[in-house]
């Protein structure tokens, strides 16, 4: 399958000398939903305002739908839906026009039907007369998403679309998000909630400083550079691991009450039945047993120090 | 061409005019009306005439053009610095449109406003004295040419400007002045030659100049000269507007 958008060696050079992308390079697939992780200043909102066309790209070339988002602008932009990071609004207009505005410059004949779908879809109906001035922070922001979709895109560019948005309502947004995947949308989403991303992304490339450091499936990502860890916790306490269980690389903690071991749970051996026999043979009593799995903001932690 | 996009522009911007119709309709005219009553009636009274025609209808021309050059720089200067301020800015650019499309749609939309608003001074100046436009159709010709390059020239500084300041700079400090020197309120011949001299460096003059001449036919310069002189200013001005979409000069950087 063709990527529905492809970024080949972008660079990003602000006047200032700042290099705000290295030579990224990345494809999004139709239909899927991309999760863009980094820590804040990685880049991430550079990459998609070039995509959306709002920066100029420095070096590289992009293309969104096989269109060139420089030579075939048009096509390209009709494409996308853009919701950015910062709550932008014109105070003194209404739901409604304001979308309808989002529309028309979209190029797209009036289609009332559709924007009331919308503003149903995001529980804004009922607000679709007030102005966006009266709103609360979380209406503004679902405005802001049905802007985005009042011209039907293909594409949707989410910029941390639930930062400071209560859980019920990120909720809600994670409902929309899958149903327009459904529907065949494609989404891109940056977020500082990893959790949003394990929940919701098919696939995670992680930016940082301006580089790309991977891009992978969720599921294998978390497969890949996910851990086990047993939880030993003793009866007894301990001064140190015992010379006969070395070749675990055993971790005392809990001031010497509990010991930790690090397994692949996908391995062919996990070694837990070999520890629990020598852990009874070096004469260790056992209150309990835990095991935990490195969530993805673990594994996104240590890639980003890695670097 | 999207024309859907350069009507959303426009109608948007026409829309912001009416919910703020007493700060861009009602305003001018209650000013305008008080240079009549004060330099018109109070102070006109005094001056016999000018170039043969009386001082209150002299100055008609000249009080029209200074409404429409200031309005139209504000409502243009306003209507891009304000999304950019505010930063919904974020989806003009990210939208199918082309940057023409996107200066027809804010520079019409600032050009339309002091259109209506020149035409409603006229009315309302001609309450105040008797009024006779000897060719109406280089009247509107001037009216229109004017409207649209100084809405270029304030769809320019909404651009540069990066703080309310900057925005209010250039009309206040080079407009205005500029404007009040350029003849509103008297005919160049009035002056000194050595002013004179200098008087003809204003582009507003030229403006002016050919504006009056096609009420009463009386001009200070040639009105030819008037019309290559406002012409060379849209040119230069949309020269400008090029070179700043072409760089994405404060816009995309």
């Amino acid at each position: 399958m063709s990527p529905v958008i492809s970024v080949a060696n972008l660079s990003k050079t602000y006047g200032s000398g700042f290099k705000a992308l290295k030579n990224i390079n990345l494809e999004i697939d139709k239909g899927e939903i991309f999760a863009l992780l980094g820590p804040n200043g990685a880049g991430k909102t550079t990459l998609i305002s070039i995509i959306c066309g709002i920066a100029n790209l420095s070096e590289g070339k992009v293309t969104v739908g096989g269109y060139d988002i420089n030579a075939d602008y048009r096509a390209a932009r009709s494409m996308i839906g853009l919701v950015p990071q910062e709550l932008h609004t014109d105070a003194f207009e209404s739901v409604w026009s304001t979308v309808s505005f989002s529309r028309g410059l979209f190029g797209k004949p009036k289609h009332p039907a559709h924007i009331e779908k919308v503003l149903k879809d995001l529980s804004l109906w009922d607000k679709k007369d007030n102005k966006i001035i009266t709103l609360s922070g979380g209406m503004k922001r679902r405005v802001m998403i049905a802007k985005a979709l009042s011209h039907e895109p293909q594409i949707l560019f989410l910029d941390e679309p639930t930062a400071g948005v209560d859980v019920e309502l990120r909720k809600g947004m994670w409902e929309v998000v899958r149903a327009l995947r459904a529907s065949g949308v494609t989404i891109i989403l940056t977020t500082h909630y990893i959790e949003e991303a394990e929940e919701m992304a098919d696939r995670i490339g992680v930016i940082n400083r301006g580089e790309s450091i991977l891009v992978e499936d969720k599921a294998r990502l978390m497969d890949k550079l996910g851990k086990k860890r047993l939880t030993v916790h003793l009866q007894g306490r301990l001064d140190a691991v015992p010379p006969a269980l070395a070749p675990y690389n055993l971790e005392l903690c809990d001031e010497g009450r509990a010991l930790i071991y690090d397994y692949d749970s996908k391995g062919e051996r996990t070694g837990i039945t070999s520890l629990l026999g020598d852990l009874r043979s070096a004469g260790l009593r056992m209150a309990d047993l835990e095991t935990s799995q490195s969530s993805l903001e673990d594994i996104f932690v240590s890639l980003v120090h890695a670097q | 061409m999207n024309y859907r996009a350069i009507g959303a522009i426009y109608k948007f911007e026409m829309a912001r005019t009416w919910r703020t119709i007493l700060q861009s309709i009602v305003s001018p005219v209650v000013s305008t009306s008080l240079y009549f009553v004060v330099f018109g009636a109070a102070i006109g009274s005094r001056i016999s005439q000018v170039e043969g025609v009386g001082y209150g209808t002299f100055i008609v021309p000249g009080l029209v053009m200074l409404s429409v050059l200031t309005q139209s720089i504000a409502n243009a200067s306003f209507g891009i610095y304000f999304p950019k301020f505010v930063g919904t800015i974020y989806e003009i650019l990210s939208a199918p449109i082309s940057y023409f499309e996107i200066v027809l749609g804010y520079v019409g939309a600032a050009a339309t406003k002091s259109i209506v608003l020149g035409l409603i001074i006229l009315a309302t100046a001609g309450l105040f004295v008797p009024l006779h436009i000897h060719h109406p159709v280089w009247m509107l010709t001037f009216l229109v040419l004017t409207a649209v390059t100084f809405s270029l020239f304030g769809f320019i500084i909404g651009i540069w400007a990066d703080g309310f300041e900057k925005l209010q700079m250039i009309p206040m400090l080079v407009v205005t002045p500029l404007t009040f020197l350029g003849g509103s309120f008297y005919s160049v011949s009035m002056l000194p030659p050595a002013w004179r001299t200098i008087t003809l460096l204003n582009p507003v003059v030229y403006l002016i100049s050919g504006f009056r001449w096609s009420f009463y036919e009386i001009a200070d310069v040639n009105v030819e000269v008037s019309l290559g002189m406002t012409v060379a200013f849209l040119v230069a001005c949309l020269v400008i507007v090029a070179w700043i979409f072409k760089t994405g000069y404060r816009l995309k950087n």
